[in-house]
């Protein structure tokens, strides 16, 4: 009889490992790149390859310079680049998405340790840095199927300087200008579903996040008519949906206690609409997640569960 | 109905068609049984016979003095051939009984006896005789739990039926065969204990068992058994802890370093009540118990009815269980917290609920990667750790931090490190911080 392998109770594990929680998180995106590529065509095909590539290259030579494990088959960096490129305009020159890969995966991810260590989320983290060195880049939209041809103002761009709202159905099927993975909002609901059935994220973070926006702006609304459009044209425009879903329920840098998740998306919904309403740039989903990804070890402290047996009890 | 549960948990693969459906089987006297004296962590018995000596069936070969302990009787009538050490399935080689069975004496019976009227000193003196231990895992001394100590009072007892380890039917086959003779032990343990309210809890993926239950329940003229309250527990691992089905029923919580008996619990497993039923009346000592021997590696997985001290080996070679292919693991107990062996010669102890054969389909090859946060472990630690955080402490040596993040509260059900998607082995990490932390205290 062959050898009997002895370890430490338990014996059995669930089969979801990291690979494939990151695999589910791209199959969930596949819907979001389908309508990017279907708006956006050969600018979207062009921009999500070469973040993928950045993103997937950096990793290898960052792990092989610092002589760690080479992880690139656990699908992290794909997820990376590919949300990359969906939070980018469709117009961005290439070289500028690469360096955002190489800046993703380099600063944001390996030079704080590799994977789980990153304060950050490294796609929004490159992307701060892009819209920082290229702000003409990442301010320029296209109305989508027609490339070449005038630029213009994103739904909440127009809202915010023009006071003109975008359609709902427009809104709801992507058929509006913005980034390439962030107009269509019945991809995004696709994924999202997706992600809830097979448990890879958490429902707390994105409800919250969702809720506390409706309600802000719903509030706001009531009081400031003019300025302020109905709550659902918030929750369908601008990087809300793309960001709530994918990028405020990453697991390395939101909380850990289910607590700790409804307060993270209720601050990200509060700093949100407060940037879309009194702030000087038309969308603020990228720097409210950015700026919580900062909070979330204070988050983590302050919810800390009760000691077992020491609560409240009944 | 509504199915009551702890917060946390894990679903797993529960496995318990491969041998659920199958009957109850007694395996044959083993030729050989090794008896070890330490059967649970404590003082160890001290062996009352020599290599040579003849033993009777249900004679006790080794007892301690001390009042947590519990003897060992010899299942078989046979021939002491040695007494060394032999490995334990939890602790190693320990001093045991080797006993070589006489082929030619039959098995002993065991005349029942008037016991009804039986006083609590009484009943507590015959479950030590008996060697009763808690059959459930830990094989702790029941005569001690049965014993509250002054100023004490057990307000609920609760019949642990739950059995959530996969793979393991063995507490089911018990309860659909044993369940008058359950009920008459738990009558048995009312009277000693008088508790106000008293539950079987039952998973609901056992409902033969629940129904069986409830129908003598209903019938019954006894007025002890009448009142016992039947639970339909939600299936979920480790639902059958003492600390989560007092959390399930009553909503109370067992404080740190307390036992259930200081908040007016007291929990037996549905194994122990009906040992405590043989012992009273039948005088019958603790020698043989209904075990699972499962896995995808037989020809004839099932529950078999079998003596302590029975060796892995003999159950698969000699009882027509027979292995079907070489396992990767043989596991003694359940896959969540049994333990893998490194051989087939350790013995079935009172408190062994299953063996477990399983290829490489069940026990893969996992390679620890790097902690993601994603707070699974988290979710599930049923005893609110913060597993990943205590590994991270670990990793790094911070003794220090062990105290102030629990770790004394776990309770090593392996739920977090089943579900880690990093494959981080989070218990033995987390027992390294447990260990530290006594040394510090000592």
């Amino acid at each position: 009889m062959k050898k009997l392998e002895i370890s430490f109770s338990p014996h059995i594990a669930s089969p979801v490992d990291t690979r494939y929680m990151m695999t589910g998180v791209i199959k969930a995106l596949v819907p979001v790149i389908i309508a990017s590529i279907y708006f956006f065509r050969w600018r979207a095909v062009s921009v999500i390859l070469t973040s993928v590539v950045a993103s997937v290259l950096t990793e290898y030579a960052m792990q092989k310079l610092r002589h760690r494990k080479i992880c690139i088959n656990d699908h992290s960096a794909v997820v990376t680049g590919l949300l990359l490129a969906l939070v980018l305009p469709p117009t961005i020159p290439l070289w500028m998405v690469f360096l955002g890969g190489v800046f993703a995966i380099g600063m944001g991810k390996e030079l704080f340790g590799g994977l789980g260590h990153n304060i950050f989320n490294p796609a929004l983290l490159a992307r701060a840095f892009l819209m920082a060195a290229f702000p003409a880049a990442l301010t320029t939209w296209v109305e989508p199927f027609t490339l070449d041809a005038v630029t213009t103002a994103t739904p909440l761009g127009l809202a915010k300087f023009s006071h003109v709202a975008a359609p709902y159905a427009d809104l709801f099927f992507g058929n509006v200008s913005g980034s390439l993975g962030e107009t269509s909002a019945l991809a995004i609901l696709a994924g999202f579903v997706y992600l809830l059935y097979k448990r890879i994220i958490d429902y707390r973070t994105p409800v919250a996040y969702a809720v506390t926006l409706a309600v802000f702006s719903g509030s706001m609304h009531l009081i400031l008519p003019d300025n302020v459009f109905s709550p659902l044209f918030y929750l369908l425009s601008g990087g809300f949906l793309i960001g709530s879903v994918f990028m405020a329920t990453d697991p390395v840098t939101s909380p850990v206690t289910k607590k700790g998740r409804w307060i993270y998306g209720i601050i990200c919904g509060f700093v949100t609409m407060t940037i879309r309403i009194w702030g000087g740039l038309p969308e603020g989903v990228m720097y409210s997640i950015l700026f919580m990804n900062a909070f979330t070890p204070v988050i983590n402290r302050i919810t800390k569960p009760k000691r077992y047996g020491t609560g409240k009890q009944k | 109905m509504r199915f009551i549960t702890f917060p946390g948990g894990i679903h797993p693969e529960y496995n318990k068609d491969i041998s659920i459906r199958e009957l109850l089987r007694r395996a044959p006297l083993p030729e050989k049984a090794i008896i070890p004296l330490s059967q649970h962590i404590g003082r160890p018995n001290e062996p009352l016979v020599k290599k040579g000596d003849h033993v009777e069936e249900g004679q006790v070969v080794g007892q301690s003095s001390s009042f947590i302990s519990s003897p060992v009787h010899s299942p078989v009538y046979g021939t002491v051939s040695d007494v060394r050490k032999e490995f334990h399935p939890a602790l190693g080689p320990v001093l045991s009984v080797v006993i070589e069975r006489d082929k030619e004496k039959p098995q002993k019976n065991y005349p029942g006896c008037d016991s009804d009227d039986i006083s609590n000193e009484e009943l507590i003196r015959k479950v030590r005789d008996a060697g009763i231990v808690g059959m459930g895992g830990a094989a702790f001394p029941t005569h001690v739990k049965l014993t509250i100590p002054e100023g004490k009072k057990i307000e609920t007892l609760i019949v642990n039926g739950a059995e959530c380890e996969p793979f393991l039917t063995c507490d089911h086959m018990l309860m659909t065969k044993k369940t008058i003779e359950i009920l008459k032990g738990i009558a048995l343990v009312i009277n000693v204990l008088r508790p106000r309210k008293t539950y079987i809890a039952i998973e609901n993926n056992k409902r033969a068992a629940f129904f069986a239950f409830q129908k003598l329940i209903a019938a019954s003229k006894q007025k002890e058994i009448s009142k016992i309250e039947l639970i339909m527990l939600k299936t979920k691992y480790p639902q059958g802890g003492e600390k989560q089905l007092i959390k399930a029923i009553a909503g109370r919580e067992v404080p740190p370093d307390k036992l259930p008996l200081d908040i007016g619990f007291l929990v037996q497993n549905v194994g122990t009540i009906f040992a405590i039923y043989e012992a009273v009346y039948f005088n019958k000592p603790l020698m043989e118990r209904i075990i699972t021997i499962s896995g995808d590696c037989l020809e004839r997985p099932g529950n078999y009815v079998m003596k302590v001290g029975t060796t892995i080996k003999e159950i698969v070679e000699k009882h027509g269980i027979n292995l079907s292919r070489d396992p990767k693991k043989v596991i003694v107990g359940g896959p969540m917290m049994g333990f893998a062996q490194p051989g087939m010669e350790t013995p079935v102890l009172k408190s062994t609920s299953g063996i477990l054969f399983l290829s490489g389909e069940y026990i893969k090859d996992l390679e620890e990667t790097q902690c993601i946060r994603c707070a699974k472990c988290i979710d599930v630690c049923p005893v609110n750790l913060s597993p990943t955080e205590i590994v991270k402490n670990v990793k790094k040596g911070y003794w220090d931090k062990m105290e102030d993040l629990w770790v004394s509260d776990c309770i090593e059900c392996g739920a977090c490190a089943y579900s880690c998607p990093a494959r981080i082995p989070l218990v033995q990490y987390i027992k390294e911080g447990k260990t530290a932390l006594l040394k510090k205290k000592t």
